[in-house]
């Protein structure tokens, strides 16, 4: 039901004012919006959109009321409906959907750093839940938010058969290090390292699917330790100051390396979204694969989406299966989301943790899990995907809906409260003069 | 101190902000009672290097706050949040005379903004800092949109703000030196206004016919605005700096066409002939061009040339008429213009007249010429091109460099309050009294 409140004719231009601080920000950053001279005790909508590199529109608003000075402050006040409700400073980014008619299994992920997400705040009469792009607003403003700061440099890495892209923070240096692997989506994802390097780390993502060569995990071990060392060996890194940072299949890459590694020696690990599920000797394709062997395991919910979860628990009682935590001998950060529906992210920290008090390696782990939260643990206030379409890279299989779970809300409570744990964790570690500790 | 082990720690916020907006700095991390030079960098359009720096004792938690903290000597000193911008001057060994405007402001000036070890004064580019970050001042907003006019032989360019309007407009003159300047109107475009920049002294029309414009040339670009799609034709000002302050008066006062809602006049005066244009006010100019002084270093002091204010009505535009709030702004060491003595005389002219409920005069001790947007360098003196010799000489503009600064900031946020008042009520003209500025 839409309802729509006129405002009483006033002599133009008394429009409203809208404030947007800052306009140009960092995503991480937070954003104050309020609007003034309204009608005291008038309603409002406050609406965000964005269009994205696929061309595709997201929205997202909220419903409000002005008090009696004619103001409304989104970070004061409470939004009455819209995509998000109650007093939520940042709900106009994270809230944001796709717009009615849109394609299915859209999931929004910046893939050109170097410019920033434009995102139109505007003003509408009265409260307004559709048809937004049929209606003038009452006043609007454009906001940028970048992945990357000023002075922020950016260089393509094709080196010793690694690609990846290189982010260096401004200034003289030097910098403590970090590698950043994505998941089995593969492509060379860039935006988290940018962000990285916005916060003081050299950053590498790094790209490690399309490589014809990586037939046998004895390679494949090598491309991730040359890559360690390319960080490790730059004039502008403090070489005992690199760490690994993992999402996904990039958790489980990142635990195996800090586990089995001889030459490069993480001086933390930071795991989103992981299991530690890798057949010993196997390479990435082949555990990708080994899903695919149980596929009576997978299954599919009412709504045609892929549920992968199951697939792996089973391995649990296989100690030929996983990671040997026990041999990991640097502080390693463990987040994961309690409703993750792609990976049994729960009872693998569970595991992780009984294996590393069994080999007395427990000080070093740290653990946080989110509740209601999903697979996609993501850099703050941008979008929740419960499901996505999705296609593992370099593998013969088509493209489903996978689901990653959570609710929208405390998924986006905890991409934010788990992106300020990990800054603290990596500065403690990489930053402090004082020996690390593991725990947060 | 150990640079492989340096932790120490450099903010600021915003990284990206408008030339207009504060910033904050943070030193952290530092030894206790570290001593600390905080340095600011910019490389301009020219291509020539300005820096700035204040030295600082780091706490007892090695916390440096520039906002917070006072300077213990550099190129400021005392608590100066914004200190590193304003008293940006040129690196020793640069040419003499230069003053810093964007032209292109469709980029943002970038200044780097570095950490040294110590209190330094000079030899900062043979160093390497302990830590430094880039900030990005812009003069335009996001979703500001910048427009080439051409329409009517005219030069200038429009700047609209982000949103579907409309919006209150306003003509932005500059001065003597002539060229198509932009930044201030993309800077008020960011606060909501649209603003239309005008060259009216080195614009195509003149170099084509070698002739300077009529006065039909200020009214055409009114009703540019006036016309806009998304500007509200009733509310749309004027604001002049020097000569500009000359044209927006005459306007004001005297055209048929303009229907000013309000206007701004920035260290200009009203002494010129009543009647006619651009070119007998700039010969009104000259008639007393042996007037003209020189300072000890060799720069040119123009005051005196309009002096005195004369008692012919012939000569100064009769304030008496205006109908529109006027915000006056002077600085009291103009050595270019004699704003001050001007501004009393506008002043007693409004009182005798009945309508100085419409004047407001902003007065700043030991502020020069060029008052400009806040947070930007301040030239005492620098190279200006006469239009008439075609010259580049060093023309005193005035002001000591603090006072300036201070001025420039306190004027602004004034005038963006004038102006919002004035183009945003409801109310009717000529009753905003702004008294409480």
């Amino acid at each position: 039901m839409i309802v729509t409140l006129r405002l009483s004719t006033m002599s133009p231009p008394t429009s409203p004012i809208l404030s947007v601080q800052p306009t140009r920000g960092l995503v991480d950053e937070k954003l104050k919006v309020v609007v003034e001279s309204l009608p005291p005790g008038s309603p409002v909508t406050l609406h965000s959109l964005h269009h994205s590199e696929d061309e595709d529109y997201w929205e997202a608003f909220g419903h409000y009321v002005s008090d009696f000075r004619g103001m409304v402050s989104v970070s004061e006040d409470l939004s009455f409906g819209g995509t998000y409700t109650g007093k939520e400073d940042m709900g106009l980014l994270w809230s944001m959907r796709p717009v009615p008619g849109s394609r299915k299994g859209l999931r929004l992920r910046k893939m050109n750093v170097c410019s920033p997400m434009l995102h139109n705040i505007s003003v509408y009469s009265g409260h307004v839940s559709e048809g937004f792009r049929e209606q003038t607003p009452l006043t609007s403003v454009l906001v940028e938010r970048w992945y990357m700061a000023p002075g922020v440099k950016r260089i393509d890495i094709m080196e010793k058969g690694v690609r990846g892209t290189l982010f260096i923070p401004p200034g003289p240096g030097p910098f403590p290090g970090l590698l950043d692997m994505w998941g089995g989506g593969g492509g060379l994802i860039e935006y988290r390292s940018a962000l990285l390097a916005s916060h003081g780390y050299v950053s590498l993502a790094m790209d490690y699917f399309n490589s014809q060569e990586l037939e046998s995990a004895d390679l494949e071990f090598k491309y991730f330790e040359t890559a360690f060392n390319i960080i490790k060996e730059h004039p502008q890194v403090i070489p005992d100051r690199v760490g690994m940072f993992g999402l996904s299949l990039g958790s489980l890459v990142t635990m195996h390396v800090a586990a089995e590694s001889t030459i490069v020696k993480p001086r933390c690990c930071i795991c989103v979204s992981g299991s530690h599920f890798y057949p010993r000797d196997r390479t990435i394709k082949e555990v990708i694969m080994e899903p695919r062997s149980n596929s009576h395991r997978l299954r599919i919910d009412e709504n045609n989406h892929h549920v992968w979860r199951d697939m792996w628990i089973h391995l649990l009682d296989d100690p030929s299966k996983k990671v040997d935590v026990g041999k990991i001998n640097c502080p390693i950060l463990l987040v994961n989301g309690k409703d993750d529906q792609n990976v049994p992210a729960d009872e693998c920290a569970e595991d992780i943790a009984l294996l590393m008090n069994a080999a007395g390696n427990g000080h070093l782990l740290s653990r946080v899990l989110y509740p209601d939260t999903g697979h996609l643990i993501e850099p703050p206030y941008s979008p929740h995907f419960r499901a996505s379409n999705f296609k593992a890279a370099g593998v013969a299989t088509k493209t489903v809906m996978l689901l990653w779970g959570g609710q929208t809300k405390p998924h986006s409570d905890a991409q934010e409260d788990a992106w300020r744990k990990i800054l603290s964790f990596l500065q403690h570690n990489l930053y402090s003069s004082t020996p690390p500790r593991a725990k947060l | 101190m150990d640079r492989k082990r340096c932790t120490l720690k450099l903010l600021v916020q915003p990284s990206r902000g408008l030339v207009d907006e504060m910033f904050i700095i943070l030193v952290q991390k530092a030894p206790s009672g570290f001593q600390l030079t905080v340095h600011a960098l910019h490389k301009c359009e020219d291509g020539h290097s300005w820096e700035a720096f204040g030295h600082y004792t780091a706490d007892t938690i090695g916390t440096v706050n520039v906002s917070e903290d006072p300077s213990l000597g550099g190129t400021y000193s005392g608590v100066e949040q914004m200190g590193l911008l304003w008293s940006l001057r040129p690196v020793p060994g640069s040419k003499p005379g230069l003053r810093l405007r964007k032209m292109n402001v469709q980029i943002p000036m970038e200044v780097t903004i570095s950490v040294y070890q110590g209190h330094q004064t000079e030899g900062f580019m043979d160093q390497v800092p302990l830590a430094s970050v880039v900030v990005e001042r812009w003069y335009m907003a996001p979703g500001v949109s910048r427009i080439p006019i051409t329409e009517d032989r005219l030069s200038a360019t429009l700047f609209l703000p982000p949103g579907p309007g409309p919006f209150p407009g306003l003509l932005d003159l500059w001065g003597g030196g002539g060229q198509l300047v932009e930044y201030r109107a993309s800077l008020l475009a960011s606060h909501g206004i649209a603003s239309l920049a005008l060259d009216y002294l080195t614009a195509k029309i003149i170099m084509e016919t070698g002739k300077m414009v009529d006065l039909q040339y200020f009214e055409k670009a009114y009703k540019i605005l006036e016309q806009h799609p998304q500007v509200h034709g009733s509310s749309i000002g004027m604001l002049g700096l020097s000569l500009g302050t000359s044209i927006t008066l005459k306007m004001a006062v005297y055209s048929e066409v303009m229907k000013l809602r309000c206007a701004v006049c920035i260290s200009g005066c009203h002494m010129q002939p009543v009647d006619g244009s651009v070119e007998e006010i700039l010969k009104y100019f000259n008639q007393n061009a042996d007037r003209t002084r020189i300072s000890e270093e060799n720069e040119l002091i123009w005051r005196d040339v309009l002096l005195p204010v004369p008692s012919d009505l012939a000569f100064k535009v009769d304030m008496g008429r205006l109908k529109c709030p006027l915000l006056v702004v002077v600085g009291e060491d103009d050595q270019n213009w004699p704003a001050s003595e001007s501004a009393m005389d506008m002043e007693e002219m409004m009182e005798q007249a009945g309508n100085s409920h419409l004047l407001t005069v902003l007065s700043y001790p030991k502020a020069g010429h060029l008052i400009e947007p806040p947070y930007t360098p301040h030239a005492r003196a620098s190279l200006f091109k006469s239009l008439a010799t075609r010259e580049k000489m060093i023309v005193l503009w005035g002001g000591e460099t603090a006072a300036h600064s201070r001025a420039q900031e306190d004027a602004w946020r004034k005038l963006l309050v004038f102006l919002k008042e004035n183009l945003y009520s409801g109310s009717n003209p000529g009753t905003t009294s702004l008294s409480h500025l």
